[in-house]
């Protein structure tokens, strides 16, 4: 049995009360060295690539880490790596140190759409002002400092004139409050009014922010769907072993054919999802220029599947799946709260539709 | 040898294939397919459809390339799987037709370089990879489908040979293959996996007869096939008398991986989406104008590639020495049942003319719009043929897999490995 090197940070217990609990949990994240796994060597990181972050991201899928990796180790990593050495000096040692949480401030409106950024930064004497909401903001609620989507130029809807800011959680006209989703991690919805930044909190260039940003989510929407796979196969794996134990009608219920078309149906579509994560995961470093595909593919496919490994599981379990006791609701309720994030199914469908010609 | 040597080795395979392709691949191989005519078979009574087919055939089957990682001793390429992979790519990158289609290649061969002898391999080896003699299987029979292992065509020692006697059904293609190689009962009383024999005989032997079976969508691929007291050298044993089924269950793995692997329905060429566009047109943002449709058309595509990726994964597993098993039954499940949906929808996007049979050869509508496949384009009847036969294909296939795959799985651990196999895709 292969050892589960996150082993550690399996918390059902946490997640059972979390979820329960009051809708302010604190600061749970323990200092972990992991979050270092982008951050480039000369700032204290193990800059190890993406094929192995996403084993990383599968592991914390299959055990249900709450953690702010994709928010931080790979989102806002991605971003610095891309700053000014002021920037990279300034926030990449704390995040390599797992002491500091940097989340992405993307979604205004019900639904992910990057390119419908409606808060705006206008020039203000040596910097800039902004102005506008964020929400669903991914580990914001607990975050040391946000990475700003917001509006320099042109029209809600353009994908020109959007650029990113780094903000730091005290400044003076910010504001958030805690959004509570069903897997019961920290989401935070949060206002600025007349937030004022210095000039030197733009990351990356003017008006021409999309395309870095677009990088930036591609990278968190494979992080999630190398996630969203690893709790597939944990859950799976879960109700194999209980469809094997489980007895009725004086024979274990995976004796029955029922059951076995199904299960063999699911196993075949996670082999499909761990396919299309992998290689989504390579393309960043093999084929840059097709990263955006591989990552609405592995995204698509890990959330269609994720809902569906869920479902049956909960499904096959019988009464108890239902139940608050047995941990395998949990999966459920992951991994629907991650199959919206970044953009869900429809979205992603949309982008591939687009990208191959139709 | 450091790693930047070896890649360099390998540039310099990529610059010589290049050039060799180049110079040896006729222009008229390099265009997609129009038709099954222009699939190559090759064989005794091969018919070429071009001059430039049979060239082609004969460079690559010389070159041993049409079985690139068969050792060169036994008429392959002895290719590394890099070298192979990199053939492949520089194949796909000037279009050539794939030279020879093969059961030999991908069904006997894989099965004689583990259980033939070594005379069996000199013989029959060079000869499937130069596209000389063309082979089918003789596997299913009236009473034997998805349960293999009960067939019944008897094969006796009649001391200096073998007499068989008996009847099989859909042979793909026996009414054409030159040789067949088939399974046999050889002990009457032992339990039914271990009386099965593998044997090898020409079809033009006294007592053999083809009768080709007509489906509902009007083709003939498959034959039933009558033994009336056939005598077989006995020689032509491959293997140990009555350990027959071992290479039928090695052999059945390489089946279902290919037929995963054929048909990929429009993959390889435009994507189905493309294929759309054309018959019906775009909005004002360059979509497809009906949003319904777009939205399946998505979904199959990612399907599509993320199937695609897959088969991609498992060859590289399956030769860096991982047993596929169980998987290459969810291989041959997932891919006919993906390839039904994407005929369905190539029809849809053609409307009441997608539902239109053609006539092999020629379009019926002067200028209906070709359509692109895996192999090339076909005009539109191929759509129809191929999307009823993939309802045969998949019905012969979920209920070998399903029982298959939870094996793999390991839910149901009762049944031995054999009859795991056996009771398998075929019907």
């Amino acid at each position: 049995m292969k050892k589960r090197r996150l082993a550690r940070f399996v918390n059902y217990a946490m997640m059972r009360t979390r979820w329960a609990g009051p809708a302010h949990c604190g600061r749970k994240w323990p200092t972990w060295a992991g979050l270092a796994f982008l951050v480039p060597e000369e700032y204290g990181g193990i800059d190890y690539g993406m094929v192995g972050a996403g084993l990383i991201a599968e592991e914390m899928g299959r055990n249900l880490t709450a953690s702010p990796f994709i928010s931080t180790a790979l989102m806002a990593v991605t971003a610095l790596r891309e700053g000014t050495d002021e920037q990279k000096e300034k926030w990449l040692p704390g995040i390599a140190e797992g002491k500091t949480i940097i989340a992405m401030a993307v979604d205004e409106g019900v639904k992910h759409d990057p390119a419908k950024t409606a808060l705006s930064a206008v020039a203000h004497g040596n910097g800039y002002r902004l102005n506008g909401e964020k929400s669903y903001i991914i580990d914001g609620f607990d975050a040391d400092a946000l990475i700003v989507a917001a509006r320099t130029s042109g029209e809600v809807g353009d994908e020109t004139g959007i650029s990113l800011f780094i903000v730091e959680k005290d400044a003076a006209g910010l504001s958030s409050s805690r959004t509570k989703l069903l897997d019961a991690r920290n989401y935070a919805h949060t206002e600025f009014n007349d937030v004022d930044v210095a000039g030197d909190a733009l990351i990356g260039t003017l008006d021409d922010g999309f395309a870095l940003l677009e990088r930036v989510l591609n990278v968190g929407r494979v992080g999630l769907a190398a996630e969203m796979l690893g709790a597939s196969e944990q859950s799976f794996e879960m109700t194999m072993d209980y469809i094997k134990e489980r007895k009725q009608f004086d024979t274990h219920v995976g004796a029955f054919q029922g059951l076995q078309h199904r299960s063999a149906h699911l196993y075949s579509e996670i082999e499909l999802v761990k396919s299309a994560v992998l290689k989504a995961l390579q393309m960043f470093g093999e084929a840059p220029e097709m990263a955006g595909a591989g990552a609405a593919l592995a995204k698509a496919k890990a959330g269609e599947v994720a809902i569906l490994a869920a479902n049956e599981a909960v499904q096959m379990h019988g009464g108890i799946g239902m139940t608050d006791e047995y941990d395998i609701g949990f999966y459920m309720k992951r991994v629907r709260a991650a199959q919206e994030l970044l953009g869900d199914y429809a979205f992603q469908a949309n982008r591939l539709a687009i990208l191959r010609g139709f | 040898m450091n790693g930047e040597f070896f890649l360099s080795d390998l540039e310099t395979f990529r610059k010589e294939t290049r050039a060799w392709l180049e110079e040896n691949c006729p222009a008229e191989m390099r265009k997609p397919m129009r038709s099954e005519e222009d699939a190559c078979w090759g064989g005794r009574n091969a018919k070429f459809s071009c001059e430039a087919q049979k060239l082609w055939m004969e460079r690559m089957g010389a070159k041993g390339w049409t079985a690139p990682e068969w050792p060169k001793e036994y008429g392959g390429g002895g290719l590394s799987r890099e070298e192979a992979k990199i053939l492949k790519e520089e194949m796909a990158a000037i279009k050539a037709r794939n030279p020879l289609m093969s059961f030999g290649i991908w069904m006997l061969g894989p099965a004689l370089l583990k259980y033939g002898s070594e005379e069996q391999k000199k013989h029959y080896l060079p000869q499937i990879t130069r596209g000389e003699i063309r082979w089918c299987q003789g596997y299913s029979e009236p009473g034997a489908g998805s349960d293999l292992a009960s067939l019944q065509t008897r094969c006796e020692d009649k001391g200096d040979y073998f007499e068989v006697t008996g009847q099989k059904i859909w042979t793909s293609y026996a009414d054409k293959a030159d040789w067949i190689f088939c399974l046999v009962r050889t002990d009457r009383e032992a339990p039914k996996h271990l009386g099965i024999s593998f044997i090898l005989f020409d079809m033009q032997s006294e007592g053999v007869s083809t009768k080709p079976i007509t489906l509902i969508s009007g083709r003939s691929p498959f034959c039933e096939t009558f033994f009336d007291q056939v005598k077989v050298p006995k020689e032509n044993l491959v293997g140990t008398l009555n350990k027959g089924w071992d290479i039928a269950k090695y052999l059945l793995t390489h089946e279902r991986a290919m037929i995963g692997d054929a048909g990929d329905g429009g993959i390889g060429g435009r994507s189905i989406g493309q294929i759309a566009v054309d018959s019906l047109g775009t909005d004002a943002q360059g979509r497809l104008a009906d949003q319904a449709l777009r939205a399946d058309l998505a979904r199959a595509e990612i399907d599509g590639w993320s199937f695609m990726l897959t088969m991609e994964r498992m060859k590289d597993e399956a030769k860096a020495g991982q047993g596929i098993g169980a998987r290459s039954s969810m291989l041959k499940y997932y891919g006919t049942e993906m390839n039904k949906r994407r005929y369905e929808l190539l029809m849809a996007s053609q409307g009441p003319c997608g539902a239109g049979m053609g006539r092999r050869g020629q379009p019926r509508w002067g200028i209906a719009p070709r359509l692109a496949t895996h192999q090339g384009q076909f005009h539109r009847g191929r759509h129809v043929r191929s999307a009823i036969e993939h309802y045969f294909q998949t019905y012969s296939g979920p209920s070998g897999f399903l029982r298959d795959s939870i094996d793999g799985i390991g839910i149901k651990r009762r049944r031995t490995n054999a009859a795991r196999c056996g009771q398998g895709v075929l019907e």
